[in-house]
């Protein structure tokens, strides 16, 4: 785990729109490392526009995020350029990140066979493994999951979930943003449907 | 990290690396070729009227590489994730500034030779149109990136984009070819100073427009 201080993340009163559409607002939590986030909804509730708000990339329409560490992010869009064999495309951000050890995370995810391979040719799936083994690569404490199962199939997901049981149980942070169910131990459920403006008139 | 990030770049864009690169170059020889064709091969009208072709050649093939020069990795997710490694966007413009230049500015003037033979020019005019690309190229690509990255999230951005360039790149145009019907250099230094200009500015522009896309 990088970063000497112990990682967090939270959120306080957080608002964020899409458009003119108001997502959700009063969203409030805050995480500690070796705690893990479930955030679950529909569709269209604002589960990707929270973790780019979370991430720093919008800014929200009020409240604020506060993070202790570094942030990586995993969503749909894996940062590969489709026309490079994944190898090269993966050596680009191992040399940003100035990662040492790739090898390990393309073994654990089963990627080695598939690195002379263009981008473009990759399925869904391989793709989204793809850039999980670019997150195991920066090391960061915090890890935000936009749909990390999505395209996965059942031995993937069961690795993916291990791989994040084993990044939580480390000291670092995981928020997932997913639709399916997730088993992970010690994992807190917040439901974005909850602050959404329109359900403040129920009980 | 820059410098990974500009060794990228240069191998994405640079001519002859693959994905259609080396288009600006063929385009603007291609230019050169035919205009003799089209005006007919007396030597006296080519050489009096062939730098300035040579210069719109140059505009027109600045609009070539706009189209994939910042959408795709807005659609890749590249900015967002180069973002999060702590790059601020100005940063990352200014790495693709540097790298759409120098993989369209040097083989320009390079190509300006065998577009000079062409054209019949003599050597004051070649001269004179090599520094002429020398001092603008600069400010076409700082043109081409701002209009890129303003573009990068409509549907048709690509078309827009070489429709926008053309105006904002007139005043290069008129001081470039303007030196060579009168065969003085004090129109260069304008040409140099609004690239000068364009170049300190389009980073900051830039970098501001593939924020502002985020939000929609």
């Amino acid at each position: 785990m990088q970063g000497s201080a112990s990682p967090s993340l939270s959120a306080n009163d957080l608002a964020c729109r899409r458009g003119d559409r108001l997502l959700f607002r009063g969203l409030t939590f805050a995480l500690a490392g070796g705690e893990a986030l479930h955030v679950t909804g529909a569709n269209g509730t604002g589960k990707t526009t929270l973790i780019r708000a979370l991430a720093g990339l919008i800014t929200p329409f009020s409240g604020e995020v506060q993070h202790e560490g570094s942030v990586g992010l995993l969503d749909e869009r894996p940062a590969l350029d489709p026309d490079l064999p994944l190898g090269k495309a993966l050596a680009f951000w191992q040399r940003v990140d100035r990662c040492q050890d790739p090898g390990g995370a393309l073994t654990v995810l089963g990627l080695e066979p598939l690195l002379d391979v263009p981008v473009r040719y990759l399925s869904t799936g391989q793709r989204k493994r793809a850039g999980l083994a670019a997150l195991l690569n920066r090391g960061v404490p915090i890890w935000l999951l936009d749909e990390p199962l999505s395209g996965l199939d059942r031995g993937a997901i069961e690795q993916v979930t291990a791989l994040v049981e084993l990044h939580v149980g480390g000291g670092g942070i995981a928020l997932i943003a997913s639709h399916q169910p997730l088993v992970v131990t010690g994992l807190t459920t917040l439901a974005i449907e909850e602050f959404a403006p329109n359900c403040e008139a129920e009980p | 990290m820059i410098g990974t990030l500009l060794r990228r770049d240069l191998a994405k864009f640079f001519p002859f690396a693959g994905g259609g690169a080396a288009l600006p170059v063929v385009f603007f020889v291609a230019v050169a070729m035919l205009y003799p064709f089209a005006v007919g091969p007396d030597p006296q009208t080519l050489a009096r009227t062939g730098g300035g072709v040579v210069w719109i050649a140059a505009l027109l093939a600045a609009v070539l590489p706009l189209e994939k020069l910042v959408a795709q990795d807005i659609e890749l997710g590249t900015f967002d994730q180069l973002k999060l490694r702590g790059l601020t966007e100005e940063t990352i413009m200014a790495a693709r500034l540097l790298a759409h230049w120098l993989s369209f500015g040097p083989p320009l003037i390079i190509a300006a030779f065998p577009a000079a033979a062409l054209l019949a020019l003599d050597n004051p005019t070649l001269e004179l149109v090599l520094i002429g690309l020398l001092a603008g190229t600069p400010g076409l690509a700082a043109i081409g990136l701002m209009i890129a990255a303003l573009t990068a999230s409509l549907r048709s951005g690509a078309a827009l984009s070489g429709l926008m360039l053309i105006p904002l790149a007139l005043p290069i145009l008129i001081f470039g070819a303007g030196a060579l019907a009168r065969q003085d250099h004090a129109s260069l230094g304008f040409v140099a100073a609004i690239s000068l200009l364009l170049v300190a500015i389009a980073p900051f522009a830039a970098g501001a427009a593939i924020r502002a896309a985020r939000e929609v």
